[in-house]
């Protein structure tokens, strides 16, 4: 490893970034419009679905549960229904996604533990209002417990959970979103920038002329990849001051530790993407290949679905992914003011992941044009 | 150091094959210091398969080279310092300027500080480049890239320059201008290996190997080698000329016709009999026909060794 060479190749390649427009408005456009998407546009939590009420009790308790159900906000009563058969009618339509059935012994059901005292009807073929459903069958129904109190036999059906939101008790979904995208974001940038940038010295027949020269791969490979940490680097700042000015998202921990994971993450995208590069013939063939590797730990790393929600094959895979122990990490330092150092086996994973992908790609790298 | 009459290149049985596929078969060359070697072959011929390998981008599958006194592909790092090597294809970088690639190139080649800023300066004059220094090596001409690249393939002084057609992209004025600069190399002791598939490049060579599809079907000066040519020359005078050269082509000695304006320029395997024999043809076609023996140059040699490589090919198969 010669110092002079791997600057020779760092300089060159940042004044090849400097011209190349396309790639530096992807440095800056990408991870704004993503924040912007996820950040706006993207909201797990279900409210005002449109719903329909039979109520065919009509007591006092059920008047009570229907305004305790409205004002949870998350189902909007637009329809008051006399027959079941509308219910069905309407959703079929597409016009109400749920439904409260209250039946006309309701008081009664009220008093008997064995079957439930009313019902949510729910449009099965929409995933999220499901959950919307799990939402309201959890429902808390205090006021009504404390209703029916003594004389009715509820109170003990009844057992009312309370829910403690820590670290995000509005329940706003940037502040689950936006350290998670830090990883999104950077899984999507690093790993094309650099599997592209060493395959085109390839593709464009520069490599045949470097290979001639006493630079090694090594040293091409590092010089090449350097500039993107730095840039790496800017994106993340990027996303920390517009989750801050646009979504009040903290960064509670310490900022060190946040840089100090992301280096780590960095790191560990870089190296895939060098790994793709030497497998990839063409830069098409890498971006197809980074793509490739995105989805699975999009999907899997807990970003977009709950971790412990998945079935256990699926856990043990996303233990290999990077972006599964980084998310853990930034969410730990930035909202549970967790750190780095008690969170040290994910930062061993991550350093396990670069060291292994460095090797399988060192033993893969091209000395000569075979 | 290699003593100063050592061989600067040694190839023995040099083979190279990609899959089934024979690229290079059982190639011996020898390179001395400071002259110029010319590769003339057809495309397709292995020329720069052979050229790769002597500067160590690819492994042979057989045989040796030797390369200014050490071994290949052993040796491939060390022997890097010393060469120099054009590709075929413009392989600077057209997103930087000539003043960023050759920079790119001095630190490469560990040539520094004020020794490195001296050479870039001499090759902006060497190379007619200083004009030019700022602008981007996309936006240049077949030529001025074709300077570009040599300039940035002897920055850093090599022993051995390896060309592999470097004149395929430029004008015949500039292939001039570059051949004088590939002779102002030569004669301050850098050694040339040039493939063309031109011949009055390859004339100019001081030794030449001709390649036909992986194998060296002849070597030697041009002039040995055309001296040595097994055939002669002969001009034929005629009123229809392509009704002459349909006639003739099927003719057992006739290796290659060739129509040069209104006369045809006929190649045959006979010597001393030639003349004698090919009037008796003609006449035959045409009484007025007349035939002259004429010098024979680099393409009839090229033509004839080739032919009779194919011809024992074909028999062996």
């Amino acid at each position: 490893m010669n110092l002079v060479r791997l600057m020779a190749v760092v300089r060159k390649e940042m004044m090849q970034l400097r011209r190349d427009r396309l790639t530096f408005a992807m440095i800056v456009g990408i991870p704004t419009l993503q924040l912007l998407l996820f950040g706006f546009a993207i909201n797990l939590d279900i409210r005002s679905l449109p719903a329909a009420l039979l109520d065919q009790a009509n007591t006092a308790h059920s008047r009570e549960l229907v305004a305790e159900l409205a004002s949870s906000q998350v189902l909007d009563f637009r329809r008051t229904v006399a027959a079941p058969q509308e219910i069905e009618d309407l959703m079929r339509r597409g016009e109400i996604s749920a439904a409260v059935v209250i039946p006309p012994d309701f008081e009664t059901r009220l008093a008997r533990p064995d079957r439930p005292a009313w019902q949510v009807v729910v449009d099965g073929s929409d995933q999220s209002v499901q959950a919307a459903a799990r939402q309201l069958g959890a429902f808390p129904l205090d006021s009504l417990d404390y209703g029916t109190g003594g004389n009715a036999p509820g109170s003990q059906r009844v057992t009312g959970v309370e829910i403690v939101n820590f670290y995000n008790p509005e329940r706003r979904a940037p502040v689950n979103t936006v350290p998670g995208l830090i990883g999104v974001i950077l899984t999507m940038t690093m790993v094309i920038f650099t599997a592209m940038a060493i395959v085109r010295e390839r593709e464009r027949g520069n490599m045949e002329m470097l290979i001639a020269t006493p630079l090694s791969s090594l040293e091409l490979t590092i010089g090449k990849v350097l500039p993107y940490i730095v840039i790496g680097l800017v994106q993340v700042t990027l996303i920390l001051i517009l989750g801050l000015l646009v979504f009040d998202v903290p960064v509670r921990g310490s900022l060190v530790g946040v840089y100090l994971a992301s280096l780590a993450y960095i790191s560990a995208t870089l190296a895939l993407g060098v790994l793709i590069s030497t497998i990839a013939k063409s830069q098409f063939q890498a971006m197809q290949m980074a793509f490739f590797t995105f989805l699975p730990q999009i999907l899997l790393s807990g970003f977009m679905f709950p971790f412990d929600g998945m079935p256990k094959a699926a856990q043990w895979l996303a233990e290999i992914f990077p972006l599964t122990h980084f998310l853990r990490l930034i969410r730990g330092i930035m909202l549970r003011e967790a750190n780095i150092g008690e969170m040290g086996i994910e930062v061993v994973a991550l350093a396990a992941f670069v060291v292994v992908m460095m090797g399988v790609a060192a033993a893969r790298f091209p000395k000569t044009l075979d | 150091m290699a003593a100063d009459d050592a061989p600067v290149i040694v190839a023995r049985g040099l083979t190279k094959r990609f899959g089934k596929k024979t690229a290079v078969d059982h190639l011996d060359i020898t390179v001395r210091r400071a002259e110029v070697y010319g590769f003339l072959g057809p495309n397709g011929s292995g020329k720069s398969t052979t050229i790769r390998m002597l500067c160590g981008l690819l492994v042979p599958t057989e045989g040796e080279i030797e390369v200014l006194g050490r071994k290949l592909p052993q040796n491939a790092e060390a022997v890097k310092r010393s060469i120099g090597y054009m590709t075929q294809k413009f392989s600077l970088y057209e997103d930087l300027s000539v003043r960023e690639n050759l920079e790119f190139l001095a630190a490469v080649h560990g040539v520094t500080g004020a020794k490195g800023r001296q050479r870039i300066d001499e090759m902006y004059q060497r190379y007619n480049l200083g004009d030019l220094k700022d602008q981007l090596a996309g936006t240049m001409s077949g030529g001025q890239k074709q300077r570009l690249a040599l300039a940035g393939a002897v920055l850093h002084e090599p022993e051995l320059l390896l060309l592999d057609e470097p004149t395929s992209a430029v004008d015949p004025q500039s292939r001039r201008d570059f051949w004088d600069a590939l002779f102002d190399l030569s004669e301050a002791g850098t050694t040339l290996l040039v493939s063309t598939h031109y011949m009055d490049e390859a004339e100019r060579c001081h030794r030449l190997a001709i390649l036909d599809r992986g194998r060296l079907v002849a070597d030697g000066t041009p002039h040995e080698l055309m001296k040595n040519l097994p055939g002669s020359t002969l001009k034929v005078t005629c009123g229809e000329p392509r009704q002459m050269q349909q006639a003739l082509a099927g003719e057992t000695h006739v290796i290659g016709i060739a129509q040069i304006g209104s006369d045809l320029r006929v190649l045959t395997d006979l010597r001393d009999d030639s003349l004698e024999w090919l009037r008796q043809r003609v006449s035959a076609i045409d009484a007025h026909a007349h035939v002259e023996p004429v010098a024979s140059n680099l393409e009839d040699v090229f033509v004839a060794s080739t032919r009779k490589q194919r011809a024992a090919l074909e028999k062996a198969a």
